[in-house]
C-alpha cells in the first residue's frame, strides 16, 4: 500500500480508472480543468479514450453516447459548465444512464445547483461531497458504483481546494457487491431481432406507437424515493452532548472538524454533523443531533442554501443559525478566507456564546 | 391512351399469374409500417433507405443509431436497429461518445434541418472537423415540422413558414446555411453529398449516396455526410401532390442536390447549381 | 379491342394509403389513377391499369408503403375495349 503525493484532481482521475471509468470528456475551466487534464494523460494508458470537447454541451453528449454502449463513463466542469450541461442531465437521469459528473466547484455556491439540479422535470440525482483527497479516492470509486447499481447518474462535489491540494494517497480498489450485466446497452447485437433497443429519456418502447408519461415518469420516481431511503450517507462527530451543532459539507467540513476537536479539548460541548451525500439529505442524522440542541450552527460558503435543508430536517426542534457565508479570493475561485481555521473558530464560537441570530 | 377506356385491375393481393417479387411493402428493418405523419411526407421515404442501405451492406447487427429531435423521432419505434434518442441538435456529441467505445460499429445521426442546423449546428461542424469515423444523415425540409412548419436556418429566401409569413427576407431574417458546403472542405471529411426524394430517379440516386457514406464510415476514410432534401408540404403550405416539384423548384434551387465531396474531389452548390443550369441549357429546357 | 401488355404488376395496400398522390406522376407509363371511392381515413388512393412495367417507382415515393411490386415471368396481355 503505497502512498504517493497526489493533487487531488489527478487521484480522483485514478480511482475512476481503478474503477473502470474508460471514457471522459471535457472541456478546461478552472478549478476543473486538472482533472481533464489528468484524464487525458491517463485514460489513454488505460485502454481508455478522453475527449477534449468543444463546449461543455458536447462534453456531456459524449459521455452520454459512451454510456450508452454500456461503458463507464465521465464528465465533469464547475458550476458554469454544469449550468451549461443541464438539460442534458436531466435528460440522461430519464434516460437512466449512470453517467458520474466531477463538479470542481467554486466554493459552495453550487449546492442548490447540484443537490436542487438546473434542469427540468422530476429527476434525482446522488450528490456525493468528500471532504478531503483520501475520502475522494473512495467516493469515486463509490460514485461508479452506485451509478450502475440505480442506473442513474452520480454527481461528486468538489471545488478547488479539493482539486488542487496535495495529499499522500493510495488509490486502491475497492470491492463492491457484483452488478447485474447491462443488457441495455446498445451494441447492435439486437438489430432485425424485432427487439432491438432504444435507449430514450421518455419511455419509448421498440415496436410500440406512443408513450405513456404518467407511468414512466410514476416509475423513476418510486426509483428516486428508494434511492433517498437507502443511499443517505453522514458522519457525526461528538453530536450527543452537543450544545451546538455545526453542520458543513466539503472542504469547509475539513476545517470546521479541525475547530470542532479543538473546541472539545477546551471542554466546549460542540458537534459535528458532516453529510456526505448532500442528496440524499441526512436529514434523520441531522435532526438527531439537533435534538437537545441550543443551536443548529450551518456553516457553508455561499449566502444560505444547504441551511434549507437543515431547517426541514430540524422542523423547529432547535433554533438554526446560519454561520456561514460569502467568502472569496480576488479571482472568484472559492478559497476564502472562510477555510481558515481561526476565521471558523470566531463562527462557531459566536453560536456559542449565543450571539448569532436562529 | 386515355385511363378511363382501361380496366382497373385487381391490386389487393399477389398475382395469381407467375411472378417476380421485386420490391415488398417495406425494409426488412421496419416493424410496422403505419405512422402518423403527415400525407406526403418525405422522411418516411428517406427512412426507407437509410434502412434497406444498412440492410444490404449487412450490418444489421453491428449498426447503431443516434436520433434527433423531429417528425422522424416517432419512427423510432419502429426502426429494428439499436438506437440512442439524444436531444434536439445533439445527436453528433452522442454518436462520437458511442462510436469511440464500439469502433467496429456502424454508427449514424439521423436529424432534420432544425435540429442539426439550427441547434445543433457547432456539434455536427465539430465532428465532421475532428473527422470522427460517422455518418451524419440530415433531412431537410427546410422547416421546424413539428412544432408546425417555421424557419430553420436551411428555409431559402422567399418560403413562407409560420414564422416568415410574407417569405423569408435577407433583411430581416438573414441567409439560409448551406451546411453541406460548410463540412465538405473541413479536413475531417470523406464524403459529403445532398440528395433528394422528390421523384423516383432522386430516391434512386440518393440511396447511391447514402451507400457512399456508409462505404466511407466502414472503410475508415472519415466523416461522411449525406443530406435528404425531403417534402413537407403541411409546412409549405402546399397541396400534398405539388409537394415535390416544390422541393424540386424551390428548395432544390438553392440546396442543389450532387456530391459535394468524394475523397479529393471537392466542389460547392453554387458549381452543382451551376452545372444543372448548364445541362438544362444544352437540353433547351 | 386492343391488347396492353402489362410486364409488372403491384400490390396496393389502400388502408394505409393518405392520398397524397406522388405515385401518380412518378408512374413512368402513366398506369396508377386515383380512386373516385375513398378508404377509412377518408382518402383516395392509387388503382392499377393495364401497362405496369413493374419499375417500382411507386414503391420508392411512397411515404407510406403501400406498395408491393412484382414482375410477371411472363407479360401479360389484357383486352381492353375500345
Amino acid at each position: 500500500m503505497t502512498r504517493r503525493l497526489m493533487e487531488g484532481s489527478e487521484a480522483m482521475a485514478e480511482a475512476a480508472i481503478v474503477a473502470g471509468c474508460r471514457f471522459f470528456a471535457g472541456y478546461p475551466m478552472t478549478p476543473f480543468t486538472e482533472v481533464l487534464e489528468s484524464f487525458a494523460e491517463k485514460l489513454p494508458e488505460a485502454g481508455g479514450v478522453c475527449i477534449n470537447a468543444e463546449s461543455e454541451l458536447e462534453a456531456v453528449g459524449m459521455a452520454w453516447g459512451a454510456l450508452a454502449t454500456g461503458a463507464r463513463a465521465a464528465t465533469g466542469s464547475t458550476g458554469q459548465g454544469l449550468s451549461l450541461m443541464q438539460e442534458s442531465l436531466s435528460e440522461i437521469t430519464r434516460a437512466e444512464l449512470p453517467l458520474v459528473v466531477f463538479h470542481m466547484a467554486r466554493g459552495q455556491g453550487d449546492y442548490f445547483q447540484a443537490t436542487r439540479g438546473g434542469g427540468h422535470g422530476d429527476y434525482r440525482q446522488i450528490v456525493l461531497a468528500p471532504a478531503d483527497v483520501r475520502e475522494a479516492v473512495e467516493l469515486t470509486q463509490l460514485a461508479f458504483d452506485l451509478a450502475d447499481r440505480w442506473r442513474n447518474p452520480v454527481h461528486i462535489y468538489g471545488d478547488f481546494l479539493l482539486a488542487h491540494t496535495s495529499e499522500a494517497v493510495s488509490v486502491e480498489p475497492l470491492s463492491f457487491d457484483p452488478l447485474p450485466p447491462k443488457g441495455w446497452a446498445v451494441d447492435g447485437s439486437l438489430g432485425g431481432t424485432g427487439r432491438s433497443r432504444n435507449i430514450n429519456p421518455i419511455g419509448m418502447q421498440k415496436g410500440v406507437k406512443g408513450i405513456e408519461p404518467e407511468s414512466f415518469w410514476k416509475r423513476l420516481q418510486a426509483k428516486h424515493d428508494a434511492m433517498a431511503e437507502r443511499e443517505a450517507r453522514v458522519d457525526t462527530e461528538q453530536v450527543e452532548d452537543a450544545e451546538v451543532v455545526v453542520v458543513a459539507f466539503g472542504s469547509l467540513a475539513r476545517t470546521a472538524r479541525y475547530v470542532v476537536r479543538e473546541l472539545r479539548r477546551e471542554g466546549q460541548r460542540v458537534g459535528l454533523v458532516r453529510p456526505v451525500t448532500l442528496w440524499p439529505f441526512p436529514a434523520e442524522a441531522v435532526a438527531q443531533a439537533a435534538a437537545g440542541a441550543r443551536c443548529v450552527a450551518v456553516l457553508e460558503q455561499n449566502a444560505g442554501q444547504m441551511i434549507d435543508d437543515v431547517r426541514l430536517a430540524v422542523l423547529g426542534a432547535a433554533p438554526v443559525a446560519a454561520i456561514g457565508g460569502i467568502s472569496s479570493d480576488d479571482a472568484g475561485f472559492g478559497v476564502g478566507p472562510i477555510f481558515d481555521p481561526d476565521n471558523v473558530r470566531r463562527r462557531v464560537e459566536s453560536a456559542l456564546s449565543n450571539e448569532v441570530a436562529a | 391512351m386515355s385511363q378511363d377506356r382501361l380496366p382497373v385491375l385487381p391490386t389487393d393481393a399477389p398475382p395469381s399469374e407467375p411472378a417476380r417479387l421485386l420490391g415488398r411493402f417495406k425494409p426488412k428493418l421496419l416493424l410496422h409500417e403505419d405512422h402518423d405523419l403527415c400525407p406526403g411526407c418525405g422522411e418516411p421515404v428517406a427512412i426507407r433507405l437509410l434502412l434497406d442501405v444498412v440492410e444490404e451492406l449487412g450490418c444489421a447487427k453491428s449498426c447503431i443509431g443516434v436520433v434527433g429531435i423531429g417528425c422522424y423521432t416517432a419512427f423510432t419505434s419502429a426502426m429494428d436497429v439499436d438506437l440512442v434518442q439524444a436531444l434536439h441538435g445533439r445527436a453528433p456529441s452522442v454518436a462520437t461518445g458511442a462510436k469511440r467505445m464500439q469502433p467496429d460499429k456502424l454508427i449514424f445521426t439521423l436529424q432534420g434541418d432544425g435540429d442539426m442546423v439550427n441547434e445543433g449546428l457547432q456539434e455536427v461542424i465539430h465532428t465532421a472537423a475532428r473527422g470522427e469515423s460517422l455518418t451524419c444523415v440530415l433531412i431537410n425540409n427546410g422547416v421546424f415540422g413539428e412544432t408546425g412548419g417555421h424557419m430553420t436556418s436551411t428555409t431559402v429566401l422567399g418560403q413562407r413558414t409560420k414564422n416568415s409569413l410574407e417569405g423569408r427576407d435577407a433583411a430581416y431574417h438573414g441567409h439560409p446555411i448551406l451546411i453541406g458546403d460548410m463540412l465538405a472542405p473541413l479536413g475531417g471529411t470523406a464524403y459529403v453529398a445532398r440528395g433528394s426524394v422528390h421523384d423516383a430517379a432522386s430516391v434512386v440516386k440518393t440511396k447511391n449516396m447514402l451507400r457512399r457514406a456508409f462505404e466511407a464510415q466502414l472503410e475508415g476514410r472519415g466523416f461522411s455526410f449525406v443530406e435528404i432534401l425531403t417534402m413537407c408540404p403541411t409546412g409549405w403550405f402546399v397541396p400534398t401532390a405539388e409537394g415535390p416539384g416544390y422541393l424540386d423548384s424551390v428548395l432544390g434551387a438553392v440546396h442543389a442536390t450532387g456530391e459535394l465531396k468524394n475523397a479529393e474531389r471537392l466542389v460547392t452548390t453554387a458549381e452543382l447549381l451551376a452545372a444543372a443550369e448548364s445541362a438544362a441549357g444544352e437540353r433547351g429546357d | 379491342m386492343s391488347v396492353v401488355e402489362s410486364r409488372g404488376t403491384v400490390t396496393i395496400e389502400t388502408a394505409r394509403c393518405k392520398g397524397c398522390e406522388l405515385c401518380i406522376p412518378a408512374c413512368p407509363p402513366g398506369v396508377l389513377g386515383m380512386s373516385s371511392q375513398r378508404n377509412e381515413l377518408g382518402y383516395a388512393y392509387p388503382e392499377l391499369v393495364p401497362g405496369c412495367t413493374g419499375c417500382g417507382a411507386c414503391l420508392l415515393v411512397c411515404p407510406d408503403f403501400c406498395f408491393e411490386v412484382y414482375q410477371y415471368e411472363t407479360p401479360v396481355a389484357h383486352e381492353v375495349g375500345s
